[in-house]
This record gives C-alpha cells, sequence and structure tokens, in this order.
C-alpha cells in the first residue's frame, strides 16, 4: 500500500452532502476492462461532464485552480452507498489524496484506508471556514493534512486537530498491508477453527 | 452480563484483539458475485495467497449478466469476461460456483438464504454493499471492499472495529398495503441516510417478529442505505421453518443441535443499544421516494416536499433533486406519469414479491406508454412462479418475464432506464444515474411497482 504523511495542495470545495460512490464512478466503467489505474478520467463523470460529453465549466472540479486539487472539501456522508472500491480508485487516479468531510459511509472509509487514501473527519463548521478561506484567494490558499502530526492547516494558519485510530495511522505512515499482519496469526486463526469445529460443526461445510 | 445479539455473534467469532478498538474477526461465509468474484480470487493468487478455506465460499453470477429470455453469457458481451475467470479461479480452487444456467444461480443475496447458506449466527461477508440482506436470518453480515475481499479469500478473516448498536423497533399491526419495503422505507425517512453510519443495527418489535423470513430479508436489505453496514433480525421459529430442509442447512441430529445454539442468540431481555427508535405501525402508509437520496421518501397519498419549508441544511439537497427527478413541490406525488416499472432486485425478487405484484398484475393491463419488467431473484424463484402462472400472469399483463440477475438495479449489465426517464422500482437506491443516467427512480413495494404500471403514473396500491 502506499505510505502518506503529508499533503499540501488546493482542496476543492464540493460541499454537497451524501456524495454516493455512485457518483464517484459509474458502474459500468467497473465492468469496462480499464483496470483500476484507468478509472481517473472517469471519477464524477456525472458532474464534470455534460451529456453530450464535453466539460461542464459551471462543475467546481473542472475550475481553475481546483483540477488539480489533491484535497477535496465536502459534507456529510461522503462515500455512502455502494461497496464499490473503485470509487477510492476512481479518486486516486484523479490525483485525489486525502477527502475532508464530517462523516464518511463506512465501506467507502475502510476502503480508503486500503488504498492509501486519508479520509479527515472535522465537524462542518471547521469544513465551511476551510471553503472559505480557499475561495477567498484562489490561486493561493493552499491547505495541509498532516498524518504523522493529525492536524490539517488551514490557508490562513490556522491549525485544526483530528483524529483517527493509532492502528490505522500507524498502517498508513509505513504503507502496511493488512493481509501480511494477519498472516503472523496463522497459528491462532487455526487454533480458533480447530475449537469452532468441534463447538459449531454445523457451519463447516 | 447482558448481551445484544449482535454481541454474541461478534464475541463469539474474535480470534484476536488487535488493540486500539480492532479485532480479528473469522469469517464463516465468503460469497462472490460476477463483479468482484472472479478479480478477487485473480489478485488473491496472483499475490501468493490461495483460498484458505475454498469450501466456505460460494459464487453465482448476477451483476453483469442479461436478463434476457435465453441469455448466455455473450448476451451483454461486457460481462463475459467476468465470468469465464470467475469460472476458471473458482474450478481452480473447487469454490462452488451456481453457474449461469444452473439451479441456484441468482442475486448473490437471494442465492445465500435460498440454498441454506445463510446460517443463524454466522458471520457473512460479499463485496457488495446489500450483503446486510443475510442479517434476516439471524447472520451477521455486511458488504466489504475489494481489498478486503482479497484479504478474506486469502485468510477467512477480516480486520474489523466494532460498531455500536443501534435497535430499531417497530410495533403494531401493518396497515393495509404495507410491506417490509414500506416499514424500512419510512424508518430511512425518519431517521435519514446517515443514522446508522458506525452502527449495527438489531430491527426489533411486534410487527418485525411477525414477518416471514423473505419480508425481513427485504427489511435488512436497505440498512446501508440508513449508513449501516450490517442489519439483523433475531432468529425465531420463523427462521428455522425456513431454512429447515433447504440444501445446505444441517441435517437430522445436527440440525437440532444447531437451532439449540441459535435459540442462545436473540438478545437478551435487558441488553443495551447505544441507540434506540420505534416506529409506531399505526402511522406507516405504503411509501415511495421522490428524491436522490433514500431518505427522500413520504407515504404515497403526500404531496411533493417543498425545499423551502424543509430543515435549512437539507434544503440545497432537497432542491437539486427535485431539478433532477424534474417534479414540481406542492403536488400530490400520486398521479405523476411513469415511464418504466422495474420489479426485481436483491431487495424484492423473491416469490412473495412476486406474487405481491401478481395479485396487483392479475386480469389488468399495463399502461400503454409504460415498459414493465419483472426479474426473478434466483432459478429457483423463476421455476416455482412459472409453476403458479406468476409468469402468464405478469405477461397477460403485458410486463416482460425475464432471466435472474441484478439488472436495471445498478444497470451495470446495460439494462437502463433511459435518460430522462422516470421509473418505479422495487430496489434499494434512487441516486442520480444509478438505473442509467439520467434515468429518474422512485423506489416502492412490488404491489405499488405494480400498480405503477397498470395506472401508468405513481398509484396508491389502497385503490387498486
Amino acid at each position: 500500500m502506499d505510505k502518506f504523511t503529508k499533503v499540501t495542495g488546493v482542496a476543492v470545495p464540493l460541499m454537497r452532502q451524501n456524495v454516493d460512490t455512485d457518483l464517484i464512478i459509474r458502474i459500468e466503467r467497473l465492468v469496462d476492462n480499464v483496470g483500476r489505474e484507468g478509472l481517473g478520467p472517469f471519477c464524477f463523470e456525472q458532474i464534470r461532464f455534460k451529456p453530450d460529453g464535453s466539460e461542464d465549466p459551471d462543475c467546481i472540479l473542472n475550475q481553475e485552480p481546483y483540477r488539480e486539487a489533491p484535497i477535496i472539501l465536502s459534507r456529510e456522508n461522503f462515500g455512502c452507498g455502494s461497496s464499490r472500491e473503485g470509487a477510492v480508485w476512481a479518486l486516486k487516479g484523479f490525483g485525489i489524496k486525502t477527502v475532508i468531510a464530517p462523516y464518511f459511509g463506512d465501506i467507502f472509509n475502510n476502503n480508503c484506508f486500503q488504498n492509501g487514501i486519508l479520509p479527515v473527519a472535522l465537524p462542518i463548521e471547521e469544513i465551511e471556514q476551510l471553503a472559505d478561506e480557499m475561495t477567498a484567494s484562489p490561486g493561493n490558499a493552499r491547505v495541509t493534512v498532516d498524518l504523522e502530526n493529525c492536524v490539517v492547516v488551514s490557508p490562513t494558519g490556522r491549525t485544526i486537530p483530528f483524529q483517527i485510530d493509532a492502528r490505522r495511522q500507524h498502517a498508513m505512515l509505513n504503507g502496511l498491508d493488512d493481509i501480511a499482519q494477519t498472516f503472523s496469526r496463522k497459528a491462532e486463526i487455526e487454533a480458533w477453527q480447530s475449537n469452532d469445529k468441534t463447538a459449531r460443526p454445523w457451519v463447516w461445510l | 452480563m447482558s448481551k445484544t445479539l449482535f454481541d454474541k455473534i461478534w464475541d463469539s467469532h474474535v480470534i484476536s484483539d488487535l488493540g486500539n478498538g480492532f479485532v480479528l474477526l473469522h469469517i464463516d461465509r465468503l460469497l462472490l458475485h460476477d463483479m468482484s468474484g472472479g478479480k478477487a480470487l485473480k489478485e488473491a493468487i496472483e499475490k501468493g495467497y490461495a483460498p484458505s478455506q475454498p469450501r466456505l465460499i460460494y459464487g453465482t453470477p448476477d451483476h453483469t449478466m442479461s436478463t434476457q429470455p435465453g441469455r448466455t453469457e455473450k448476451t451483454f458481451a461486457p460481462g463475459e469476461s467476468l465470468i469465464l475467470s470467475m469460472r476458471e479461479t473458482t474450478r481452480a480452487y473447487g469454490i462452488k460456483l451456481f453457474d449461469l444456467g444452473q439451479d441456484g444461480q441468482g442475486i448473490v443475496h437471494v442465492m445465500g438464504p435460498e440454498q441454506g447458506l445463510t446460517l443463524p449466527g454466522t458471520t457473512l461477508v460479499c463485496g457488495d454493499s446489500h450483503t446486510s440482506t443475510h442479517g434476516g436470518m439471524g447472520a451477521l453480515a455486511f458488504g466489504i471492499g475489494a481489498s478486503e475481499l482479497v484479504h478474506t479469500i486469502a485468510t477467512q478473516t477480516m480486520v474489523q472495529r466494532k460498531p455500536k448498536r443501534f435497535r430499531a423497533s417497530f410495533e403494531g399491526a401493518l396497515q393495509p398495503g404495507v410491506t417490509a419495503k414500506d416499514m424500512i422505507l419510512h424508518l430511512i425517512g425518519d431517521v435519514g441516510t446517515a443514522a446508522g453510519t458506525g452502527y449495527a443495527v438489531e430491527y426489533a418489535g411486534s410487527a418485525v417478529r411477525a414477518l416471514p423470513v423473505e419480508a425481513r430479508l427485504t427489511l435488512c436489505n436497505l440498512t446501508i442505505e440508513m449508513g449501516a453496514r450490517t442489519g439483523m433480525v433475531a432468529p425465531d421459529d420463523t427462521t428455522y421453518e425456513y431454512l429447515d430442509g433447504r440444501d445446505y442447512a444441517p441435517k437430522g441430529a445436527m440440525w437440532d443441535r444447531a437451532v439449540a445454539h441459535w435459540r442462545t442468540l436473540p438478545s437478551d431481555p435487558d441488553a443495551e443499544f447505544d441507540r434506540e427508535h420505534t416506529i409506531d405501525m399505526a402511522n406507516v402508509a405504503p411509501q415511495i421516494t421522490w428524491g436522490t437520496s433514500p431518505e427522500h421518501v413520504i407515504a404515497v397519498d403526500r404531496a411533493i416536499p417543498d425545499p423551502s419549508t424543509g430543515p435549512e441544511e437539507k434544503r440545497a439537497a432537497w432542491a437539486a433533486a427535485l431539478k433532477y427527478q424534474g417534479l414540481e413541490p406542492g403536488r400530490p406525488i400520486e398521479g405523476t406519469q411513469v415511464d418504466w416499472v422495474f420489479i426485481g432486485s436483491c431487495t424484492n425478487s423473491r416469490i412473495s414479491d412476486l406474487r405481491a405484484a401478481a395479485a396487483i398484475a392479475r386480469g389488468r393491463h399495463k399502461a400503454d406508454h409504460v415498459t414493465a419488467w419483472v426479474v426473478p431473484g434466483s432459478v429457483r424463484i423463476k421455476r416455482e412462479a412459472e409453476a403458479e402462472g406468476l409468469d402468464k400472469v405478469f405477461l397477460d399483463a403485458g410486463f416482460e418475464w425475464r432471466e435472474p440477475g441484478c439488472s436495471m438495479c445498478l444497470a451495470s449489465n446495460g439494462e437502463r432506464v433511459p435518460p430522462g426517464k422516470r421509473s418505479v422500482s422495487t430496489s434499494n437506491r434512487n441516486f442520480v444515474g444509478r438505473q442509467g443516467p439520467g434515468a429518474r427512480t422512485h423506489l416502492a413495494s412490488p404491489a405499488m411497482a405494480a400498480a405503477a404500471a397498470i395506472k401508468g403514473a405513481i398509484a396508491d396500491v389502497r385503490k387498486l
């Protein structure tokens, strides 16, 4: 997994509630054989493009300086809906490193941590203020997300702390893979299974 | 110490405590479908992780298969490579695949309970957010992403953090025309689409106890639409009657032993929940969604909401939803013209759903301007319906009778509601573009969907 330590850059205020994973990536893009590396161009296609395929200039994701933003600011429940991990791969391919929202869809949240994308939960008032600071000085404003110190630094230099599970912080900082860690507990797993076969034999087909 | 149903299943599956609130949890059943199943198996194998417990893994194609009568894996060409890879990888490790055209094939969340693979007290995962469906059997079931899928294939475990507990109680008798679909839509409308985020939900109360298993599966199916990954109903005699004799359910003395264990699972009377919400069924009428989130739901006899009178933080979302849906606030939703009707999906494609829709369609005909599809949830349901003559009822009423699969619920097999067209659907999501780019979706029960097809407009099933 990719490591995540710190990101500094433009933060795009995509200030909607309930940004669902269908909106982030359409399902047919996951059926087409473009592979997980090829999903970036299709990220948010339903709002970035008009039905005729041309870019919608009203969509903030198409506007300067937000086009290259590595940070998304959003409202409640970002990543709700479908479990498709393609939503995270699409964000990654689109250049997104971290999403800041009050809270996230549970499955999306887990999927982010599997791919080195950092979901940062902050109170909505803080996010609204970050968005205001971004739009107040377009072109110059930058946001920093620092995982080591668990802080977001706003364009005006305000330091906003955020919380993250220590286990996940450690895994992200070091790019650790869950499977390798679980494999080190193989003996424990096998002992549990052996006991369970006696206790609940009907489960074991 | 008193425990909830959820705690009993969770605690008994903890292999080790990983600290910081995380545990390593044993997974008793892993279900695979064609969108992610073959790919995940391939990825695991390429990384050097062969499936550790292939006999606890089962698969079936549903997402990318055409549901056109007479379909093969070639009918929807983009799905062919997915099913071919699923066949190749499952065969290599002896993983049972209920393949296209075979007995047992169907929507993965229909297949599990139908086969008796989904058992009370088990942990079950699948790479699909509607895995919560299996909770209707008293299982702890939740959807996972592709990476977690590879982890489960490789280790038959998952690294998880324990969620909080949410009890949603439905009390009293169901009013005429009201189904499990209306119960869960009403709940989501009440508490909102994120109320369950970070929680495991238990559905309880006299109305839930009175529901047959298929309705409990519908209830649990939409749990993810209120933000929770898992929803469950305590197993009881209704569960055991449903399960007894199914292909993979325990038999004989083993059955008796299993039932004795399952009887210990329901929440202790004084078990505590972190959040409680109670709904009086006397206040629940047939529901229909009006917007682009499952929480945008009203009783069918109500008016389309006006954003200017809604909660301040939701006004912008409501206005955007109405614009997308092409609806005017303040008008009755009943009578809104529809172009499509979709009866199917892991929410509402079981035999009882088809019977309810057929009861409305029988002896009537769909409106000329409506295209109405019925997509049974599995090969077995299709056969059972045909044995009862339900296919004939639908065909006589001008509906299409199709092959089992996910179909137009998420349009991943090319079956879409056309842009700008309005559909009453028995599925689970009314998101922007969910049923196809520009498609407008209204979620409702199977009988409400059939009524819309007959009337050519959103209709109150109680008036038919």
